[in-house]
């Protein structure tokens, strides 16, 4: 009978082909839902000051980054500067997401490290990072002037996403103007 | 120079497996005896070079020889001396290594054992077997090699991984993999009886033994990892449908269809071809999960260090052996139909082709659900995750008609079975199944999930209907029962068992959060928990915080578990230990959280009832395998050699008196 | 690939020194903690490797059983409970896929697959069932099979030897 054949010959070649795309992806990389959606809003007090608030619509109007952030985090350290290169080169404000973090601690840190961010939102329960979707902490959401997240990176940003990826779509957001 | 020594084995071992390969093969080819005769000998010392390989592998983690860079990867100075041996499968490049040295293992059991085969088939098989070693040490020396040297040598070694570092972790690893490589045999014969043309009575029996015993450690392997998890990773679960222990389990559930449908082909000379490609199957499915485990396509509890180029090596292996068998299978199963015949429903063989068709099919349920992941991302469909939900959904519609067969397949006789002899038989065990299913759980955990009884009832009615059949043959006779039978039945009282544990566990089971600090006590299921306090314990190379708990009933305290919370030194990884109260009817199982602000941790506590039942259901399940294998009928020498090869191609006999059924 | 695998241990690493929080069962009713522990089971811990916040003991799983035991309290459903997760996580965080085109072979492939099963075991007996009409079926043409197959059995295969012994 021919699909005695067939039918495991179909099922090999399935198999090795759903198998071999897997090999060219990583299953680690998170899927990001937000992009292409509004930014979530949300109402926080800003580090320097409890009393008052910031919200993601003061960065409206711009081309604008929201980069996440902790004293606590490590590999922030890294990430600070490029963030600092990265803002300077393409005069583009960052808002920062102090996440679940200690006024004093996260204060230290800045004037250790540098400090990159136009303003600063200090989500100490984390209730906004889960709201932005976020897995961990740095993570970088990339805003267009109507506050859609166009694009969002997880992990520090290095030189070579900076180069590659963020500055080209900054300029290209920059262009559409509107 | 010892791990210049074992690479050097390795390389000796690559030659005699192509040597036990190629030479038989051209042997067969020109009808040369002489060559083909070199295989056993070549098996043999394939199996010596790997020996000493591993020897040398395991020479340098006992001591630490850290200029080895996999030995400073998986060990250091503070480990005890049975986790560095145990460390020598604790990555990637050893295990693999385990792996080439247990198929050479079983090379070495089909070459002592072929005298009682005929010269061709003992022949065919060890070069398969051979040309899988080919493989897989090419496989090793080109991209794994686990002797690779780094100077200067450090002067510490990092860490096995902590996951690995339990006592029954230790064993888990070479039981597993001896069921998979098992299976090389079956399908190495799968592959001699294509290229022979031979399906017969005979071949069956050959290969019946071999997948048993291969069935038999796979089922141990999973009981004991299952066991494992339980134990160390601190959530009360016992099966998490994780990609790694779905690739175990898929060659699990074909190779339990082979074995029954092995038992089909020679009781009644019919589905040779189905038979056949079931083995070829029970075996890609091994290699499968070695893929699925070492090239990191999936998101895993456990996955090996990954590397694109061993994922893309193993999956062109994998294509070609499984390719070209399907191709061989393609071109010569046809011949096998014509002995195939007319099945009845009411009929032994019925019932087994009906378990195959259940066991097949949860086998590509469980390859759908591990895989879609995949397959949705490729097809643009998004990320998605297929989990524990998906497959106790899919699953049990699936498997819960398996257990109703086991029971009924135990009445049936081959060929066909009476109406009224059915029902003789089967009208004690379906009452004594309902009785005793919904007292056990009226009398223990209550009545009161519908689904949880109904699936103890299912279990009660597997062991009912074995515990009948085993009574009926012994009943008036003073013929000895053969193990194989008592050894089937004890393994269908062991999925019985099985089958009542999940159902309870799953049923009944209970959780709880609670926020504890020391003093503190929570009320749960009818106990009270007291949480003493922690203290810190120095283990040779981790420190513990250890939680004292007390477990009262009625203000008596019946039990003391202590959870406990290690941190690695080298690593600095989490690992948890369960501290578990074990019962016959079921545990109480306490997990040590995290540490919370002031003195107070959060602690998980679960209810498992019945839990046990599904280890110790495993296990004697396994024990029924190993029973059966010892029966007589494998171990007689046979006069295969002697009976003539034109009689045995004939489409084989019906077997009309077999005292299987009857 | 290698790199990103850092990356994500990295992460983990990184989260598991955040603040984490209190056991959320406390507040709630027996029903409802039951509710919580199920729903708990079926969210993927995104940072994590394969497991449910359930089972996790990272801290933005401690966050998200938190906010499912909240939303529980606050009385909203299994399913915007779901939504909410969806909406910030996607499909990921579900272990239960939902059932939709994308889905459909997975959730419908293993039932295909029994029924094209079924339907060629049923041929397979159908074929038994001619053959039997063919041969005046009733009780007594098992005997008679057994007679045929007795007549037609090679008489020196090793099976036959053997169970002749057995029964000895």
């Amino acid at each position: 009978m021919r699909w005695r054949v067939i039918i495991p010959g179909i099922v090999l070649i399935a198999l090795v082909g759903v198998l071999g795309y897997g090999l060219t992806r990583d299953p680690h990389t998170l899927p990001s839902v937000l992009v292409g959606h509004p930014a979530p809003p949300f109402d926080l007090p800003t580090l320097d000051n409890p009393q008052h608030t910031i919200g993601v619509d003061a960065m409206k109007g711009r081309v604008a980054l929201v980069n996440v952030w902790a004293s606590w985090c490590v590999a922030c350290r890294s990430e600070v500067s490029v963030i600092a290169e990265l803002s300077q080169r393409t005069g583009v404000p960052v808002l920062g997401l102090d996440y679940k973090d200690d006024r004093d601690e996260a204060h230290r840190w800045l004037r250790r490290f540098g400090d990159p961010y136009a303003r600063i939102a200090f989500d100490a329960k984390g209730q906004t990072g889960i709201d932005w979707g976020i897995s961990g902490v740095p993570e970088t959401f990339v805003l267009d002037r109507h506050g859609i997240i166009r694009d969002k990176v997880v992990g520090p940003v290095t030189d070579e996403t900076m180069n590659d990826r963020l500055i080209p779509l900054i300029e290209k957001l920059r262009a559409e103007g509107g | 120079m010892i791990p210049e020594l074992g690479h050097l084995a390795l390389i000796l071992a690559l030659a005699m497996a192509l040597v036990q390969s190629l030479w038989p093969i051209y042997g067969i080819v020109c009808q040369r005896p002489a060559y083909q005769r070199v295989a056993g000998p070549a098996a043999v010392g394939q199996f010596l070079m790997l020996g000493a390989a591993f020897v040398a592998l395991g020479w340098a983690f006992f001591f630490n020889d850290f200029s080895v860079v996999y030995v400073a990867e998986n060990s250091n100075t503070n480990l005890p001396w049975f986790y560095r041996l145990g460390a020598i499968w604790g990555a990637h490049e050893g295990s693999l290594l385990l792996w080439m040295m247990e198929l050479a293992m079983w090379s070495l059991a089909v070459a002592l054992a072929s005298r009682s085969l005929p010269r061709e088939v003992a022949s065919g098989v060890l070069a398969v077997m051979g040309l899988v070693s080919v493989g897989f040490l090419l496989f090793t020396l080109t991209t794994s090699d686990p002797f690779t040297r780094q100077f200067p040598a450090p002067g510490q070694g990092r860490d096995l991984n902590p996951l690995l570092q339990d006592p029954g972790l230790v064993f888990h690893p070479p039981m597993l993999y001896m069921g998979y490589v098992g299976f090389c045999v079956a399908f190495a014969f799968a592959i001699t009886a294509l290229i022979t043309g031979r399906v017969d009575a005979a071949w069956t029996r050959w290969t019946r033994p071999w997948t048993l015993a291969a069935w038999v450690f796979l089922t141990i392997g999973i009981t004991l990892g299952s066991l494992w998890a339980y134990n160390e990773l601190g959530w009360g679960g016992w099966w998490f449908w994780d990609p790694v222990e779905n690739a175990s389990f898929m060659p699990w559930l074909v190779g339990t269809a082979l074995i029954h449908s092995l038992a089909v082909t020679e009781k009644r000379g019919i589905f040779q071809s189905w038979t056949v490609l079931l083995a070829i199957t029970a075996f890609a499915l091994s290699l499968l999960g070695t893929f699925l485990v070492r090239s990191g396509v999936l998101v895993s509890v456990h996955a090996f260090a990954t590397d694109p180029s061993r994922g893309i090596y193993i999956l062109s292996f994998f294509a070609i052996v499984v390719g070209s068998s399907l191709l061989l299978y393609a071109i010569r199963a046809p011949r096998f139909q014509s002995g195939s015949e007319p099945v009845a429903v009411l009929s032994r063989e019925g019932l087994l082709l009906m378990n195959n068709l259940f066991l097949v099919v949860a086998a590509a349920a469980v390859l759908i659900g591990t895989l879609y992941p995949i397959f949705a991302d490729a097809l643009g469909f998004g990320r998605i995750s297929v989990g524990p939900p998906y497959f106790n959904k899919v699953f049990v519609p699936l498997t819960a008609p398996l257990v109703l067969f086991i029971g009924a397949g135990a009445a049936m006789a081959w060929k066909r079975t009476r109406r009224e002899t059915l029902k003789s038989r089967l009208w004690l065990p379906a009452i004594a199944a309902v009785v005793v299913g919904v007292a056990l759980p009226a009398l223990t955990v209550g009545v009161h999930v519908v689904a949880a009884v109904a699936g103890c009832v299912l279990g009660c009615w597997a062991i009912a209907t074995a515990l009948e059949e085993l009574w009926r043959r012994i009943r008036g006779t003073r013929i000895k029962l053969p193990r194989q039978i008592l050894g089937m039945a004890l393994a269908h009282i062991g999925v019985g068992i099985f089958v009542i544990g999940v159902s309870l566990v799953s049923g009944y089971g209970g959780e709880r959060d609670a926020r504890m600090v020391p003093g503190q006590s929570v009320d749960f299921g009818g106990y009270s928990i007291v949480f003493n306090g922690i203290r810190a314990e120095k283990g040779p190379n981790y420190t513990a915080r250890v939680g004292e708990f007390d477990i009262r009933r009625d203000g008596e305290t019946v039990a003391h578990v202590t959870p406990a919370k290690r941190a690695y030194d080298h690593s600095g990884q989490q690992m948890t230990e369960a501290g578990i109260d074990h019962r016959l009817f079921g545990d109480l199982y306490v997990s040590l959280g995290d540490s919370l602000s002031g003195k107070a941790w959060s602690v998980r506590i679960y209810d498992r009832p019945f839990v046990f039942w599904i280890w110790a259901g495993g296990f004697l399940a396994a024990f029924g395998g190993l029973l059966a294998l010892s029966d007589k009928r494998y171990w007689r020498r046979r006069r295969a050699r002697e009976t003539d090869p034109a009689k045995a191609v004939r489409s084989p006999g019906h077997g009309p008196l077999d005292e299987v059924g009857t | 690939m290698r790199w990103t695998i850092v990356a994500a241990t990295l992460l983990l690493v990184v989260l598991a020194s955040g603040v984490s929080s209190a056991a959320p069962d406390d507040a709630l009713t027996p029903a409802q903690s039951a509710r919580y522990h199920e729903l708990a089971a079926q969210f993927r811990c995104v940072v994590c490797q394969n497991r449910s916040i359930a089972a996790s003991d990272a801290p933005l799983a401690a966050d998200l059983r938190e906010i499912v035991a909240r939303q529980i309290r606050e009385g909203r459903t299994d399913r915007q409970i779901k939504a909410y997760l969806v909406a910030r996580y996607g499909d990921w965080v579900l272990y239960d896929p939902p059932f939709k085109f994308g889905t459909l072979l997975l959730w419908l492939g293993p039932f295909i697959l029994l029924l094209i099963g079924l339907g060629l075991i049923v041929s397979l007996t159908r074929r038994r069932a001619r053959s039997d009409r063919d041969s005046a079926a009733d009780e007594t043409s098992l005997d008679r099979d057994r007679l045929a197959a007795l007549l037609a059995e090679p008489d020196d295969t090793p099976r036959d030897t053997h169970n002749s012994r057995a029964r000895r």
